[in-house]
């Protein structure tokens, strides 16, 4: 599958829709599907291994250095949806019950990977100056700031 | 209300419409009302249109349509690089390229300094407010 030539492992991506709209984050790979797998690092932005579009997506030219970074194990099959319990909406009672939603809590092994693969991301970003509280910051647009005229 | 920069032979002016935008010429012949023959070190010798061109104060010293050697050795010798580039005129172009050019790391860098840099001057205001008595 194509991946703009402006993708690269490394590059610091900015999401343009959906829940990290105007986060800044760190690209890793992209999955079998298409997708481009990305992380916050979480502990950085709140973002963890994700995937994301790259059509909402815009690609900066900064980039960070992967090399030590092991994204082999992520998988589209990873990010598949959990077969929820059959709601049936026929029945009006669970339909006007609080909802006593039992939240599903996050295996721990999808927190001991996206440990994994941030911790030796964070290694690489503490390089830079500054670019810890860039990649925490979100990006927006301002008063005067020409989109079709900023370079990324 | 007197004209300071006139057209003649080794005027540098500024290039403001055109594929060549923002390039520094020198003007080394006159064609006639309406167009000068043009040229600068790395650029073929053409014509081009007075309304396209906006002279500066640095002119060159060289006769009337020199080689081009002649003309880069003048160029150097009236030194017109370094006295654009320390022109106020010569460094808002600059600045604007460089602003033009900024990546998105690079912005949020400048936010961040220009953040810092009105931290202190707000502290040594604060301070002097102190200290001051009317």
């Amino acid at each position: 599958m194509i991946c703009r030539a402006s993708i690269t492992p490394g590059t610091v991506l900015i999401i343009l829709a959906g829940r990290f709209k105007g986060k800044r984050v760190v690209f890793l790979k992209q999955l079998p599907s298409g997708l481009l797998l990305v992380t916050g690092p979480f502990k950085i932005n709140g973002v963890p291994p994700r995937r994301v579009n790259q059509a909402y997506v815009i690609a900066t030219s900064t980039k960070v250095n992967i090399s030590g970074v092991n994204a082999e194990k992520f998988d589209d099959k990873d990010f598949s949806k959990k077969a929820d319990k059959k709601k049936n909406i026929k029945e009006e009672a669970e339909f006007f019950e609080a909802e006593s939603k039992v939240k599903t809590k996050l295996p721990n092994e999808k927190k001991d990977d996206q440990k994994a693969v941030d911790a030796a991301l964070i290694k690489a970003i503490e390089v830079f100056p500054d670019l810890k509280s860039y990649l925490g910051a979100r990006f927006s647009l301002q008063d005067g700031m020409k989109l079709h005229e900023l370079v990324f | 209300m007197v004209f300071k920069r006139y057209v003649e032979i080794g005027r540098v002016a500024l290039i403001n419409y055109g594929k060549d935008y923002g390039r520094l010429v020198v003007i080394v012949d006159v064609v006639d009302q309406n167009r000068a023959l043009v040229d600068a070190p790395n650029m073929v010798r053409s014509q081009i249109n007075f309304k396209r061109l906006s002279l500066t104060d640095i002119t060159v010293n060289i006769k009337r349509s020199p080689k081009k050697k002649t003309l880069i050795k003048a160029m150097e010798e009236a030194d017109v690089k370094n006295k654009w580039e320390n022109s106020s005129w010569g460094r808002k172009l600059i600045v604007q390229k460089k602003r033009a050019s900024l990546n998105d790391f690079d912005r949020f860098k400048i936010m961040l300094a220009k953040i810092k840099r009105a931290d202190l001057v707000r502290r040594e205001l604060a301070k002097l407010k102190k200290e001051a008595t009317f």
